[in-house]
């Protein structure tokens, strides 16, 4: 049955979602706040081939945290282990620790789709079902157990609203999802995972396949999500990740692996990099 | 007249079109065209020819009687009826059997390699197969071994067998072609595979279906050599699944070569079961159609 209830009560200090805030008020925002996913020693291979190498991070709750690294480090590895959506991969070998809440969800014999009822996921090409946008919506509810048609259809106009979809689509909730511009795509793939009711949102490269425009108004929407959810975001922009991040994990390909190089809050990570790759990187993608 | 203009106009930095370069484009052009005219033309000889003949001696007796002096009088009721009923015995084993091969092969079959390879160039081998021995097989295996003698369940049952590789391969290259993002979606929101299957994977598969579906019955209609050693000749209207039954192509092919003066009917058989399958392929699409797009949310 679905736990209708917000995942978790938002702090005074996130109600006001505006994207652009300055570190302290982020900082107000996430400090203090216990770890929602503690990743130790993480170690992915695909076959042969080493993808990430001991990866040791601890995600906060209600943050958002950003992330980073060039092309090819892993990074969208990491994020798949954290819904074991890594399980769908024939060769891919997951081993070390990944404890969600406290409890542990590799190598363990848990309930997957338990699980990924608690992580949703956000993919970078938009990725509605060829349904329509109302079933989009209403489908993984009745699924999960939302027998009456009025509550789906309630909480489906809720999530549409939410994502500021509400008022471009309510006159056309039948017609096919794929119809939809990519952004909008992109809103109503965010509202379907919304709509189970996550602890966690894992984005990966969210607004990499759409228009600036577009990218803006899916941006806006996942800094909105601060204080709500858990969210950890894989992104190639650096400036996005500094306008949304409270914190942000530098990946970096070490030995033919990826691994954490530097992790810690935006501002720090940003203002004051300990790390020298980090600081070149940084520096590299600002010149 | 458009190239005079283009050629006035070009006279700025681009150089004007180059005259005469083009030939590989436009034998190509023609090629082409003259494949696509030729194939329909076969297509309209064949029909046209058969309509020609056919059309004359048809009739609503003649679909609603019996044959008479071995075909060369009467009707073609019971033929009609055992046809149906071979076809459906045959769908009926092969729809379901096929559907869940093919997801197997193409949801589960990914983890075991060895497995998954086995199958299919199994069935690629099955599926070259001629006819005529799938008919021994049948013979041997469901008429004595089984003990089903000739009739029309034995028919339909081997004819299944032909045309399982067939719907197999089709509706797993359909499910496929099916975006992966589609499965990750669903994983993601925590959807069981098989509600994924079912509500999404196989409406978005539909057309390859629908095109494997109308090949197999295609395929099972036009059967002639399988069907002789199984389903039988007899032309009596079938009194069960049990009993042997003439399908329309044995009977074309009866009064083609062994009924000296059943040309006609032969020709109006002939008109019957293409458009048997015309009518059956419309269903097909129809139903096909009306099955996968069913509404998601209850109405």
């Amino acid at each position: 049955m679905i736990d209708h209830t917000s995942p978790a009560t938002p702090s005074p200090a996130c109600e006001d979602s505006q994207g652009l805030r300055p570190w302290a008020q982020r900082r107000a925002c996430c400090a203090n706040l216990e770890p929602c996913i503690e990743v130790r020693d993480l170690v992915v291979r695909y076959g042969d081939k080493p993808a990430l190498d001991r990866v040791t991070l601890t995600i906060p709750r209600g943050c958002i945290t950003a992330v980073v690294g060039p092309s090819g480090c892993g990074k969208s590895s990491f994020l798949n282990t954290l819904n074991r959506l890594s399980d769908l991969t024939a060769c891919c070998d997951v081993s070390g620790s990944v404890k969600f809440e406290g409890q542990e969800i590799v190598g363990t014999d848990l309930d997957l789709i338990a699980l990924r009822r608690q992580v949703g996921m956000i993919f970078q090409k938009p990725n509605p079902f060829p349904l329509s946008i109302r079933e989009n919506l209403t489908f993984p509810l009745q699924h999960h157990g939302m027998k009456k048609r009025a509550d789906r259809e309630a909480k489906m106009e809720n999530m549409l609203r939410r994502v500021g979809l509400w008022n471009e689509v309510k006159d056309r909730l039948d017609a096919p999802a794929l119809g939809l511009s990519g952004g909008q795509q992109q809103r109503l793939c965010l509202a379907r995972a919304l709509v189970l009711s996550p602890r966690v949102l894992l984005l990966d490269e969210p607004c990499s396949a759409l228009d600036p425009l577009a990218s803006a108004v899916v941006e806006d929407l996942i800094a909105s999500l601060r204080g709500d959810y858990t969210v950890v975001i894989v992104t190639h922009n650096l400036a996005q990740a500094r306008r949304i991040a409270d914190h942000v994990a530098m990946f970096w390909l070490v030995d033919g692996a990826g691994t954490v190089v530097e992790h810690g809050s935006a501002a720090n990570v940003f203002e004051a990099p300990a790390n020298p790759i980090t600081a070149a990187y940084i520096a590299g993608a600002r010149g | 007249m458009a190239e005079k203009t283009t050629r006035v106009v070009s006279g700025g930095f681009l150089p004007p079109a180059r005259r005469g370069t083009d030939w590989p484009d436009r034998i190509a052009t023609v090629l082409m065209w003259a494949v696509a005219l030729l194939i329909t033309a076969v297509f309209v000889w064949i029909v046209g020819d058969l309509v020609l003949q056919g059309l004359p001696h048809l009739s609503w007796e003649y679909l609603s009687a019996g044959p008479e002096d071995a075909g060369r009088g009467g009707g073609i009721a019971p033929i009609l009826v055992s046809t149906l009923l071979i076809l459906a015995v045959c769908m009926a084993v092969s729809i379901p059997l096929g559907l869940g091969t093919a997801v197997l092969l193409s949801e589960f079959g990914r983890r075991n390699q060895f497995f998954g390879r086995l199958v299919r160039y199994s069935l690629d081998v099955l599926a070259g197969v001629p006819s005529i021995v799938f008919g021994l097989f049948g013979n041997a295996f469901f008429s004595i071994t089984l003990g089903m003698g000739f009739s029309i369940l034995s028919g339909g049952l081997t004819l299944s067998c032909m045309v399982l590789p067939l719907l197999i391969r089709s509706t797993e290259s359909a499910l496929r072609a099916v975006p992966d993002d589609y499965r990750r979606a669903a994983a993601a929101l925590g959807l069981p595979v098989f509600t994924a299957l079912w509500r999404i994977l196989l409406p978005a598969a539909t057309p390859g279906l629908i095109a494997g579906l109308v090949l197999g019955i295609g395929r099972a209609l036009a059967e002639t050599a399988a069907l002789l050693f199984t389903s039988g000749y007899v032309d009596r209207m079938p009194g069960s699944l049990l009993d042997s039954g003439r399908a329309l192509s044995i009977h074309i092919y009866d009064l083609a070569m062994n009924v000296p003066g059943g040309e006609s009917n032969a020709y109006a058989s002939a008109v019957v079961l293409i458009g048997l399958l015309l009518v059956i392929n419309a269903l097909t699409f129809r139903a096909a159609d009306r099955w996968l797009h069913q509404g998601i949310t209850p109405v």
